[in-house]
């Protein structure tokens, strides 16, 4: 079980929430146990069967594509950020 | 009960005293003596010895473990004659200071030798008043105040991030500030925007804020950019020499560009965004750490990308990340501390949290990787496929 943060971009997909629990020992079945809840995920975080280019995911406040992408380990009580790029400045 | 002559006489008898001779030998080593000047202010004003650090007599127990916390630094210290620096010399061995030397003869028996000597830049009393919270910080000081004044900084943006960004450069007498925006005031930017004002509205936010700026503090001169910034202006306005580049923009095209040109005239920015309840805050320093491409390599698509003018901002959210901002620029002009480079700090409003995360340098990135494919300006409205707002 992963604690995951849900940017605000992405909350109207699941219902408002800012954290979410989900299951996996990888960062792929962490991400896969969101999108099975809340299919609409799936367009925002992946492309073509990976981690979608736009968006970051950090695990331990480490960037996947530092590490093992979506192979990345995730232990018990592990918090994954989901961080899309955001412009807004004014 | 000891006289003063009987006193100095034990004092000297127990520290060590080098001759101005043996102190110049030491300067020109460069052997990693520090020279400490306990002069009054104004004697300092009329030069001193190169390179030393100033700390009046009065205040030297208060400050000097500030100022040097390393106490097996090797320390001359001087004032006129050697006398007043005898015992701050015996105050310094007092406390905890182990290779301590009293420059005998003084700064006055240094001229007498005609050895260099650095005449100060001086603060006005004026000048004096207005930043005297900033001097009494020794990592701030009279030194820092001058580099501040000194400083050039390039604010992106005069709207949400830019407006406590260059209100707190100002106050801090970050003496040039350039304002690159092309939109005027408008009656929706007040919530937040708080370098305008309700009787600006219509005005150009450049020429608002310059008159902001530069009434809070007189010290400052405001550049004003009443533009968008684009591949074709981007060189000319940077070719103005900036020490830093406060990002404020709010839109994806405008920070791309922006990425690129720092990279390639290696200027630091200090980069900040902000949406609804969250803001994020970081520091691009070229060549000494990641670029905004190695974090975010692409902009996602429009849809997911909403502008704070589509999908809202809360009005104190842009206050809290530009004066980080404000904060991470005024530490890059001094020189002090640990910035934000490497880092990507995450604000939460709605939970009050701070989190941290690691950003690396890629060494695949287009623009500052190891083979770069970017090396001229793009089309960044095409690569971020998105209306542009500012």
């Amino acid at each position: 079980m992963a604690a995951v943060r849900i940017p605000p971009t992405l909350r109207a997909e699941v219902g408002g929430a800012r954290e979410l629990d989900a299951d996996g020992t990888t960062v792929a079945e962490v991400i896969d146990d969101l999108v099975e809840r809340y299919p609409p995920l799936a367009a925002q975080l992946l492309q073509d069967g990976d981690l979608a280019p736009f968006v970051n995911v950090y695990v331990g406040g480490e960037d996947v594509r530092t590490r093992d992408g979506l192979e990345t380990e995730v232990r018990e009580g592990d918090q994954l950020i989901l961080l899309p790029a955001m412009a807004g400045g004014s | 009960m000891a006289t003063y002559r009987e006193l100095l006489a034990q004092v000297k008898s127990e520290i060590d005293e080098i001759s101005t001779i043996e102190a110049q030998e030491r300067l020109d080593s460069s052997d990693g003596s520090l020279f400490v000047d306990v002069r009054e202010p104004d004697e300092w004003d009329e030069g001193h010895i190169p390179g030393a650090i100033y700390t009046g007599r009065g205040r030297l127990e208060q400050r000097i473990e500030g100022l040097v916390p390393d106490k097996s630094r090797p320390l001359v210290v001087y004032c006129s004659a050697g006398n007043r620096s005898a015992f701050a010399a015996k105050v310094l061995e007092d406390l905890g200071y182990v290779n301590v030397a009293n420059l005998g003869g003084g700064f006055s028996d240094w001229k007498r030798n005609g050895f260099e000597i650095t005449m100060p830049r001086v603060l006005t009393p004026d000048q004096r008043t207005r930043y005297s919270r900033h001097l009494l910080i020794p990592e701030v000081g009279e030194e820092g105040q001058q580099r501040l004044l000194d400083a050039r900084v390039l604010l992106i943006g005069a709207g949400g991030l830019g407006s406590p960004a260059s209100l707190y450069l100002a106050a801090a007498g970050v003496g040039t500030l350039g304002i690159v925006d092309a939109d005027v005031v408008d009656e929706s930017n007040l919530q937040r925007q708080i370098v305008h004002s309700t009787d600006r509205l219509g005005e150009p936010k450049v020429a608002s804020a310059k008159r902001t700026l530069e009434a809070l503090n007189p010290d400052v001169r405001v550049i004003p950019f009443q533009e968008r910034l684009t591949s074709e202006n981007v060189d000319r306005i940077l070719a103005e020499g900036w020490s830093v580049i406060v990002d404020g923009a709010d839109n994806f095209p405008t920070r791309y560009l922006v990425n690129d040109a720092s990279v390639w005239s290696g200027i630091p920015v200090v980069h900040g965004s902000i949406f609804r309840f969250e803001g994020q805050v970081t520091v691009f320093s070229p060549g000494a750490g990641p670029c905004y491409r190695c974090l975010f390599p692409q902009p996602p698509p429009p849809e997911l990308a909403p502008s704070c003018a589509e999908g809202g901002v809360l009005g104190v959210l842009p206050g809290i990340i530009g004066s980080i901002q404000a904060n991470e620029t005024l530490k890059l002009i001094l020189d002090r501390g640990d910035s934000l480079a490497g880092r990507l700090l995450l604000f939460d409003a709605l939970g009050t949290t701070l989190d941290e995360v690691t950003v690396r340098r890629s060494p695949d990135c287009p623009v500052c990787g190891d083979s770069p494919t970017i090396t001229e300006y793009v089309d960044y409205v095409e690569f971020c496929n998105a209306p542009v707002h500012l």
